[in-house]
């Protein structure tokens, strides 16, 4: 699976760089930037889905591919 | 059980649901600042929102189940569905009723959201600033305990808890989520 | 043969014409003549075609002359010239992909002659509706172009899902893209590999403007060499001292007459021929002045739907300004460094991509402005 941010629909709210921080930071502005790559290993896969859950904007996703 | 004690599950679940509530609703308010509350990380203030909402709609229905087999409380199911049309106090009851289903209303499109969207659910999750004032003023309105000091205070502190963060919310240092300016509309520019 | 000589799509105008091909055929002649996208990406079309008909599902085809780059004219020029083999290129793709709904997606000026040509062709039973696109920078974005088309802002969308996989599967394709394969259909594959270069075969347009003697719309084979481009235009109106490739979202290149003008000759610099935007900068200007203005320029047309491009733009063009202009402070260049990492892949369309890699491409280019810039001195003659 790898993160996808619509970036068109996110705010900048910074949950999901709380809950992930192993894949994101927040960038000077509050907006997610990916670490690295935007795979999200197998041991992440629940964090990264409870990102997707909290999402206030829901522009969070998990799609598949790496 | 005693329709003894049904009644004072019944009291004691609707009040602990109304300050539930309030703590919901304030902490709704108050999410959308760039910072949070007491420096809480942001998904806390979020899981809190949701844990409380949650807790509220548990004792909602136990408020409801337990008033509605209690013998003596004069209420039926026909009362729960359709607001307005209980014999007793029915505008206060109503409101109660009206509540319940606008917390439904609530509930039901924050579960599903995700296939709903993230505008609908959001024009949904406005009917809160609706559910809240009618909530408290059921409890004051149908109560049997609302010539009591207690039950007047806990509705004064809600009250006072969620003018706080609104008046927090349009205070000036109140700061705002960080992007958004609107998009801009597009001119000509030729 | 690699030279501007035989025009193609700039000969004389042609009247509709389209052959019975089916739907295989098409993808085929496209792969098989090895066309790309002329919008700039240079996507190759075999497979667009293909991707959008696998989904089985009706598509919506859209003809592509918003031409949003200021420096472009060759999308006008052309439907204003050959309007014929646009609409028989955008039939043949429809057919391609069993298209339900077809636009044709350009400025209100440029549907004019679109029109016409509609009306001569009023006997065919094939519909194309004409979408005014407003002459914003991003419009001629793809998803931009699908929302306008259907009464939303021309402003671009997020991708998770790809356009040629969306419910309703949608294509967009430049009307030179379309004009190209029209030719294909009429002569076939192996003609339209006589000019261009092995990888990159094929003519394209090229708007040749900026310091030459007669801006105009060229018409060349890929790999053609610079001189070459710039003499069709008149030549070069004084010395230069670099050229811009690809227009505001391409990059800087010297103004060597021998460098072939394709992707492969272009790499090296950080550049594409794009859309075939070509503007020679003379001597006399600043290169990073000029990169200043058109920065801001792309600055102000950030859509402001996507934090990073939205906050990073403006910090990028102020900083850049502040160097074109002597406004130095500490670690100017490093920030910008940083700031063109920071937006980089973080947009739901190119637009904070293409601007850092310009920007990177300025820093190279002028390397020797910067550090006389820094130095409060201009190497601009």
């Amino acid at each position: 699976m790898r993160l996808h941010i619509d970036r068109t629909a996110c705010d900048g709210r910074g949950l999901c760089a709380e809950l992930l921080p192993e894949l994101l930071e927040s960038d000077e502005w509050g907006f997610p930037m990916a670490r690295g790559s935007s795979g999200v290993p197998e041991e992440l896969t629940r964090a990264a889905r409870r990102a997707v859950d909290r999402c206030p904007k829901l522009a969070f996703h998990l799609a598949p591919g790496s | 059980m005693t329709s003894d004690a049904l009644w004072f599950v019944g009291r004691g679940s609707g009040v602990i649901s109304l300050v539930l509530l309030t703590v919901v609703v304030a902490l709704g308010i108050g999410a959308r600042s760039g910072r949070t509350p007491f420096d809480l990380p942001r998904f806390a203030v979020n899981l809190l929102h949701r844990n409380a909402a949650l807790t509220a709609i548990v004792f909602l229905a136990a408020h409801i189940i337990s008033l509605l087999i209690d013998p003596l409380a004069p209420i039926t199911i026909f009362d729960a569905i359709f607001p307005f049309s209980s014999t007793y106090r029915p505008f206060w009851q109503g409101l109660g009723t009206l509540g319940m289903e606008l917390m439904a209303a609530i509930l039901l499109t924050t579960l599903f959201r995700h296939r709903l969207g993230a505008r609908g659910w959001r024009a949904v999750h406005w009917l809160a600033y609706l559910c809240w004032p009618v909530a408290l003023a059921h409890g004051l309105g149908t109560g049997s305990d609302n010539n009591t000091w207690w039950l007047w205070a806990i509705t004064m502190i809600c009250l006072a808890a969620v003018a706080a963060a609104v008046f927090w919310r349009v205070s000036p240092r109140f700061d705002p989520p960080r992007r958004r300016v609107a998009v801009r509309p597009f001119e000509e520019v030729r | 043969m690699t030279t501007v000589a035989e025009p193609r799509l700039l000969g004389e105008p042609v009247e509709a014409y389209v052959p019975k091909l089916d739907p295989k055929q098409v993808i085929d002649l496209a792969r098989q003549a090895g066309l790309t996208g002329r919008g700039g990406a240079g996507f190759p079309v075999g497979r667009k075609l293909a991707a959008v008909a696998a989904t089985g599902r009706p598509a919506m085809v859209i003809a592509n002359g918003a031409e949003g780059e200021p420096g472009s004219e060759k999308d006008r020029y052309l439907l204003t010239h050959q309007p014929h083999l646009v609409l028989d290129g955008l039939q043949l793709v429809a057919r391609a992909c069993h298209a339900s709904a077809l636009f044709l997606y350009a400025p209100p000026a440029a549907l004019e002659p679109v029109r016409r040509a509609l009306w001569d062709r009023r006997r065919e039973a094939v519909s194309v509706r004409l979408a005014p696109a407003p002459s914003t920078f991003v419009a001629g974005e793809a998803s931009a172009a699908a929302a306008a088309v259907v009464g939303g802002g021309a402003i671009p969308a997020d991708k998770m899902v790809r356009l040629a996989k969306r419910e309703m599967p949608t294509l967009v394709q430049n009307v030179e893209t379309l004009a190209h394969l029209a030719l294909v259909a009429r002569h076939g594959a192996e003609w339209f590999r006589t000019r261009g270069t092995q990888d990159e075969p094929g003519t394209f347009l090229a708007t040749v403007g900026g310091a030459v003697v007669n801006p105009q719309v060229v018409e060349a084979g890929y790999g053609v060499p610079l001189g070459e481009l710039l003499a069709a235009a008149g030549g070069p109106s004084g010395p230069l001292s670099a050229v811009l490739v690809g227009g505001y979202h391409g990059g800087w290149v010297p103004a060597d007459p021998e460098l072939p003008v394709s992707r492969a000759g272009l790499d090296s610099y950080g550049a594409t021929p794009g859309a075939g935007v070509v503007t020679a900068l003379p001597a006399s200007s600043c290169g990073l002045r000029e990169t200043a203005r058109i920065v801001e320029y792309l600055a102000g047309q950030v859509s402001g739907q996507c934090g990073p491009c939205l906050n990073g733009l403006p910090r990028m063009a102020s900083a850049l300004s502040d160097l074109a202009h002597h406004r130095i402070w500490l670690g100017m260049t490093s920030e910008v460094d940083r700031l063109r990492g920071l937006v980089t892949g973080r947009g739901a369309c190119h637009h904070p991509d293409a601007t850092a890699r310009l920007i990177g491409s300025a820093m190279r280019m002028f390397h020797e402005d910067v550090t006389a810039h820094l130095k409060g001195e201009c190497v601009a003659r």
